[in-house]
């Protein structure tokens, strides 16, 4: 079982869902404190659902406010390389090139691309948190930190 | 600065407090835990208005309120800010702390996600610690608290 959660992992980080900052933010973990990944995980998705609606619609408005949109990017992106979304992060990056260069289809076509990056690392992430807690105590247990 | 000799001489590595400023939500819960990890007591505040309010600083009138703070018994060790906020910067607040002799003395350490030459070099002409791109690990909040512990020992 600890196996397969480690080749879950692996597998997110092969296909480049996750990167290093994911594992910084496991080392933090605990027994006092042993979902600390999940809440912050948690926490992410909670707080910047108010963030893509505030793009969204930023984003129907004619004509764009870049410097608005690049703002609002600006802080999706920090949550999101803080938590290692290492593809949502690359697509915020995009946008924020896009919105440098006053590029309004290239705003909205990676816009697109970045909730689909985003909900589907949402679903991975909550099948490994699932599995990690499934398995959690006898790792616990095991855990000399 | 007299002021702050009163409180060196209990500064152990279990009562570092550290003042985190961060407008992010994510961010503000993974560097109280790295802070906490390490030891240190945190407070953590979304903005720097609040941040000059905690320290009992006003944004004008310092000499006023520097007062207050000591009446307070506003112990803090190390100030770690966010740059890009709303409203203040990281860099304001840098630079209302550095402007106040109540904490003209604290460590101010800038953290950033944007890594330009240029506003590292304004940081620290201004007088912050250190800058450190975001995000933050484990080993950026060791190292700052052991050059920290050093520095008590010191004086």
């Amino acid at each position: 079982m600890q196996r397969q959660l480690a080749n879950m992992k692996q597998s997110l980080f092969d296909q480049g869902y996750l990167d290093e900052q994911f594992i910084q933010l496991e080392e933090l973990q605990d027994d006092a404190n042993p979902n600390f990944v999940e809440e912050v995980v948690t926490l992410y998705y909670r707080d910047s659902a108010r963030l893509i609606q505030s793009i969204e619609q930023a984003l129907e408005k004619s004509p764009l406010d870049f410097s608005k949109l690049e703002c609002l990017m600006h802080q999706f992106k920090g949550s999101s390389s803080s938590i290692g979304a290492k593809r949502v992060k690359s697509e915020c990056t995009q946008f924020k090139e896009y919105c440098r260069v006053g590029n309004s289809d290239g705003c909205k076509r990676t816009f697109q691309q970045l909730k689909k990056e985003y909900a589907t690392l949402k679903k991975k992430v909550e099948v490994y948190f699932q599995f990690a807690r499934q398995i959690g105590p006898v790792e616990k247990a095991c855990r000399s930190k | 600065m007299a002021q702050n000799c009163e409180f060196l001489p209990c500064l152990d590595s279990n009562e570092v407090h550290v003042l985190a400023v961060d407008d992010s939500l994510v961010d503000r819960k993974v560097i109280e835990r790295l802070l906490r990890i390490t030891s240190c007591k945190v407070t953590s505040v979304d903005s720097g208005r609040r941040a000059l309010q905690y320290l009992g600083l006003h944004e004008e009138e310092e000499e006023e309120e520097e007062g207050s703070a000591i009446y307070n018994e506003i112990k803090v060790d190390l100030i770690i800010t966010d740059y890009c906020m709303p409203g203040m910067t990281g860099f304001e607040l840098l630079k209302k702390i550095k402007g106040s002799s109540a904490f003209r003395e604290t460590p101010v350490v800038i953290m950033s996600s944007e890594n330009v030459v240029a506003r590292i070099d304004r940081c620290l002409e201004e007088g912050a610690k250190e800058f450190i791109v975001k995000p933050v690990k484990l080993s950026d909040v060791e190292r700052l608290k052991s050059s920290m512990v050093g520095q008590a020992r010191i004086q």
